[in-house]
C-alpha cells in the first residue's frame, strides 16, 4: 500500500521535472538545434550575395568542403589557433596549479586569500574586446610600452609590435593567459579541496615532502578536474576570436599569421557566404565533438576506478 | 490543508534563499530583506508618482499629437496630398541631418532622431558604418522597400562613393529622371566626377551630392621652408608635380630628418583615383599599372625610411598633426583640414600645426578626391515630391550651398559657388595660414575622373592595402602578398577570378 503510494508520488514529481526542463528544451531547440541542423543543410549549397544579387542556393554536395581543404588555408588557421592556444595555456596551467596548491595548502596559512582570489579573477570580468583594445593602445608605436622599451634599448625605434608575427602571437597568448588563469585556478582549487585531507595528513606523518605530496597525491587525484580544464580550455581555444579580432582589426596580421578559424569564418560573412561558412562550422563542430567524447571517456574511466 | 502548508513552506524557503542573493554584501539576511523591501516600495512609489507627473506634463504634448493627427487626417483627405506622412532617411551619422536642420527651409527639429517638414514626420535611421553594418542594413531593407507598409518605407538613403555603384546598378535606387529631375539641366553646375560616381551602366543618374571633395597635397610650411626654401604653394607644387619629382623631394625631406608622408596609405587614393581601367572587367580582376606603381613607389619609400606603414586614422598617422610636426605632407580634402588636423588659430590652443596656421595646400602629383555623401531615393518611396525637393534644394540651390560652405566648411558641389569663394576673402582658410584653397580644389574637382569605378572598389581596395602592408613591412614578398590579396578578395566576392 505504502510502496504504491510512494511510487505515484515519484511519478508526480517526474512530471515537475519535465516541466522544469521545458524552458531549457524550448530555448535549446529554437536557438541551438534548429540553427545547427540548418547550418549542416546550408553547407551543401552554393549560397552567397554579390552586392545586392543573391547567388544560389544551388546544391553542390561536398564542393564547399573540398574547397576548404584544397586551398590549404584551413590548415594554416588551425595551426595559428593551436599555436596561440598552447602558448597561452602552458603558462596558464603552471601558474594556476601553483596558486591552487598554495591556496589549498593549510600548512602555509596564506593571509588575504580572499583578496587574491578576487584579484586574479578580475581580468576575466573585463570584456575581451576592451582588453584587446587596451593592449593595442599600450603596444602601438606611439604607446607607452613601445617608448619605454625603446628608451631601455630593448627594441629599435622602428620596431612595431603589431607588425611582427612573434610579438602579436605572444600578445594574444599573454592576454588569454591573463584573462583565464584566475578561472582555472578556482577550478583546480575546487578539485584540490575535494581531495580527502586525511591523505595529506597521512603523507605528512610518513615524512613526505611538499613536492612529493604534490606529485604523488594531489596530481593523480586531481586528474579528472585537470582533464576537464584541459579540454574546456582547448574547446575555448579553438573558438578563439574576440582578442585577436580586435587586436589585429580583423585582419589577423601580419600576413594572416594570427588569424584563427573563427576569424576566418567571420571573413565569409562579408559576402554572406552561408555555404562555405556552414561547411567550416560543421568541421569545427566535428573537431569539438571528438574532443568532448575524449573528455567524457577519460573522466568516466576515472570514476569507475575510484 | 497539509498540501497548502507545504506550498507555503517551500515558498518561504525560496524567499529565504533569494533574499540574501538579491542583497548580497549586507551583514544579515533580515536587514537585507527589509532594506530590499523598503527600497522596492520606495521605487514603486517613485515610479507611480513620476508616471503621474508624466501624464500631467505630457498632456499638452498629447494634445499636440492629437492636433497634428487630425490635421494629418484632414490633409490626407485632400486630393493633392496623397503622399506619405513619414519620411524615413537611412544614414550612418548625423552629418546630413545637421545640414538639413541648418539649411533646409521648413525643417523643424523635434528630437535627436525625428523632425518635421510641414506635416510630414522625418525619421533619421542611423546605422554606423563600422563592420559594414550600414550596408548590411540597406541590403536587408531596400529590396523589400516597395512592399513595406507606407510608414516604414525608406524614402532617402545616403551613400559613399566607395560602394555607391552597388546600389546605383540595382533596381533599389530610383533614377533622378523618374523623380522629375533633369540631370543635364538641374545638375549643370555640379562637377562631372560627382555625377559619374552615381551613374549606372545605362547612363542614368541615381543620386546627387552637395559636396565635391576634391583633395590636394597639404604640406607643413615650416618643413617646406627648411627643405625647399619656400612655402609658396606654386613653388612647392613644382617640387611635387609628378611622382618622380615627389620621390626626389622625399629623399631631401628624409635627409632633413622628416618623413615625406605619415604612411603609405596616404598616397593610395591618389594613385587609385587615376587608374586607366576599372578594378574588375566582367568578373576578372585586373591590377592597374598605377596601382602597381603605388606598390613599387611605396616599397621604395618605406625601405628608405621616408614613410611608415600604419593605418590611416591611427595615432601614429596623426602624430604629424602635432606641432612642430615631423611629416612633410598629408593628402586630403577641405574636411580633413577643417575637422581632423587640429584646432583653428581662433580656437583654444591644442598644440597642433593647424593652430599655428602652419599648413599649406597645393594640387600634388595627381588630382583625386576623398569622401563625400550622395543622396539617393529608394525605389518604393511614397514621398517622391518631397524627396525631389530635398535633393534639388540641398545640391543645387546656390544660396543654400553658399551657406553650407560658409557654416560647415564643406567644399560644395557647385562650380559657380566655388568660383565665387575662390575669388573672395570668404574662402581664406586660417589653418592654411590664410591661403584660399578653393582655386586648387575647384581646379582639382574638374580634373578628377571617376569613370573607372566599379562596385567592387571598396572591398578590393581594403584587401589590397592590407595585403600589401605585409609586403612593405617585409613580412611577405610581393607574390605572397598578392596571393593574400586574392584570398581575401575571394572571401568577399566568391565570383571573382584573377588573371
Amino acid at each position: 500500500m505504502s510502496s504504491k503510494k510512494s511510487s505515484s508520488r515519484i511519478m508526480r514529481h517526474n512530471k515537475y521535472g519535465y516541466i522544469f526542463l521545458l524552458p531549457f528544451m524550448i530555448v535549446f531547440v529554437i536557438f541551438q538545434l534548429i540553427p545547427l541542423i540548418s547550418t549542416i543543410y546550408n553547407s551543401f549549397f552554393e549560397n552567397y550575395m554579390s552586392g545586392l544579387m543573391q547567388i544560389g542556393p544551388n546544391f553542390i554536395g561536398f564542393a564547399n568542403y573540398a574547397k576548404l581543404f584544397s586551398s590549404g588555408e584551413i590548415e594554416k588557421y588551425t595551426a595559428n589557433t593551436m599555436i596561440m592556444w598552447i602558448a597561452g595555456f602552458i603558462p596558464q596551467i603552471i601558474v594556476s596549479l601553483l596558486l591552487a596548491a598554495w591556496f589549498t595548502d593549510p600548512s602555509l596559512r596564506l593571509k588575504g586569500q580572499r583578496f587574491f582570489k578576487t584579484v586574479i579573477y578580475l581580468p576575466n570580468l573585463i570584456m575581451a574586446s576592451a582588453f584587446a583594445l587596451l593592449f593595442f593602445t599600450l603596444f602601438s608605436t606611439v604607446g607607452p610600452i613601445h617608448s619605454i622599451a625603446v628608451n631601455l634599448g630593448w627594441i629599435d625605434q622602428s620596431f612595431d609590435f603589431m607588425k611582427s608575427t612573434a610579438s602579436v602571437r605572444t600578445l594574444i597568448a599573454m592576454m588569454n593567459f591573463l584573462m583565464w588563469f584566475g578561472n582555472t585556478t578556482l577550478l583546480l582549487m575546487s578539485g584540490m579541496m575535494g581531495i580527502d585531507q586525511s591523505l595529506f595528513e597521512a603523507a605528512e606523518v610518513d615524512g613526505a615532502t611538499a613536492t612529493q605530496i604534490f606529485w604523488k597525491i594531489t596530481m593523480p587525484l586531481l586528474r579528472p578536474i585537470f582533464v576537464y580544464v584541459l579540454i574546456t580550455s582547448l574547446i575555448g581555444g579553438l573558438q578563439m576570436f574576440d582578442v585577436p579580432q580586435i587586436l589585429t582589426n580583423g585582419d589577423g596580421g601580419p600576413a594572416r599569421t594570427t588569424m584563427t578559424l573563427i576569424m576566418w569564418l567571420n571573413k565569409h560573412l562579408y559576402s554572406k557566404n552561408y555555404g562555405l561558412a556552414g561547411a567550416l562550422s560543421v568541421i569545427l563542430l566535428i573537431i569539438t565533438g571528438i574532443l568532448s567524447i575524449v573528455v567524457f571517456k577519460l573522466t568516466a574511466e576515472k570514476e569507475v576506478k575510484a | 490543508m497539509k498540501k497548502r502548508m507545504s506550498t507555503l513552506m517551500s515558498l518561504a524557503v525560496v524567499a529565504a534563499m533569494v533574499a540574501p542573493m538579491a542583497a548580497c554584501g549586507s551583514s544579515t539576511a533580515s536587514s537585507a530583506s527589509s532594506a530590499a523591501s523598503s527600497a522596492a516600495s520606495a521605487s514603486t512609489a517613485a515610479a507611480s508618482s513620476s508616471a503621474a507627473e508624466e501624464t500631467s506634463s505630457s498632456s499638452s504634448a498629447a494634445e499636440e499629437v492629437a492636433a497634428s493627427s487630425t490635421s494629418t487626417a484632414a490633409s490626407t483627405s485632400d486630393a493633392g496630398a496623397d503622399e506619405g506622412k513619414v519620411l524615413n532617411i537611412e544614414c550612418w551619422n548625423t552629418e546630413f541631418q545637421s545640414r538639413i536642420t541648418d539649411h533646409y527651409p521648413d525643417y523643424q527639429k523635434v528630437d535627436d532622431t525625428t523632425g518635421k517638414i510641414g506635416d510630414v514626420t522625418v525619421n533619421w535611421i542611423i546605422t554606423p558604418s563600422d563592420d559594414n553594418a550600414y550596408q548590411n542594413n540597406l541590403d536587408s531593407v531596400l529590396p523589400e522597400n516597395e512592399s513595406a507598409s507606407a510608414d516604414d518605407k525608406v524614402d532617402i538613403f545616403l551613400m559613399e562613393a566607395d560602394y555607391a555603384l552597388k546600389y546605383v546598378n540595382s533596381d533599389v535606387t530610383m533614377s533622378m529622371k523618374d523623380l522629375g529631375i533633369d540631370p543635364d539641366k538641374d545638375f549643370a553646375d555640379q562637377y562631372q566626377y560627382t555625377k559619374d560616381i552615381v551613374t549606372d551602366s545605362d547612363g542614368n543618374m541615381k543620386g546627387a551630392s552637395w559636396q565635391a571633395c576634391s583633395a590636394g597635397l597639404i604640406y607643413n610650411r615650416a618643413i617646406a621652408k627648411e627643405v625647399l626654401g619656400t612655402d609658396d604653394p606654386d613653388e612647392v607644387q613644382k617640387a611635387v608635380s609628378d611622382w618622380d619629382t615627389f620621390n626626389e623631394t622625399a629623399k631631401k625631406v628624409k635627409d632633413a630628418g622628416y618623413k615625406m608622408t605619415a604612411t603609405v596609405n596616404d598616397t593610395y587614393r591618389v594613385y587609385s583615383n587615376n587608374v586607366s581601367a576599372p578594378w574588375v572587367d566582367g568578373t576578372t580582376v585586373k591590377l592597374d599599372d598605377n596601382i602597381k606603381k603605388w606598390v613599387d613607389d611605396s616599397k621604395a619609400m618605406v625601405d628608405a625610411g621616408e614613410t611608415g606603414t600604419d593605418e590611416l586614422w591611427s595615432d601614429a598617422w596623426s602624430a604629424g598633426f602635432a606641432a612642430p610636426g615631423n611629416v612633410f605632407c598629408y593628402f586630403g580634402p577641405a574636411w580633413l583640414i577643417n575637422f581632423s588636423m587640429g584646432a583653428a588659430p581662433d580656437q583654444d590652443d591644442d598644440g597642433s600645426v593647424a593652430h599655428e596656421g602652419g599648413w599649406g595646400m597645393c594640387v600634388g602629383p595627381q588630382s583625386f578626391y576623398w569622401g563625400g555623401t550622395w543622396i539617393a531615393a529608394a525605389t518604393g518611396t511614397d514621398n517622391p515630391t518631397l524627396v525631389k525637393d530635398i535633393i534639388l534644394t540641398m545640391t543645387t540651390d546656390e544660396g543654400v550651398l553658399k551657406d553650407i560652405a560658409m557654416k560647415d566648411s564643406d567644399c560644395v558641389n557647385n562650380k559657380k559657388v566655388l568660383d565665387e569663394l575662390a575669388n573672395s576673402d570668404d574662402g581664406n582658410n586660417a589653418i592654411l595660414g590664410g591661403q584660399n584653397p578653393y582655386k586648387q580644389l575647384a581646379a582639382g574637382a574638374e580634373k578628377v575622373d571617376m569613370s573607372n569605378i566599379s562596385a567592387y572598389d571598396q572591398g578590393l581596395n581594403e584587401s589590397f592595402q592590407t595585403a600589401m602592408g605585409d609586403y612593405f613591412t617585409g613580412n611577405s614578398d610581393y607574390d605572397t602578398a598578392y596571393q593574400a590579396f586574392v584570398t581575401s578578395a575571394q572571401e568577399k566576392y566568391p565570383e571573382l577570378t584573377f588573371e
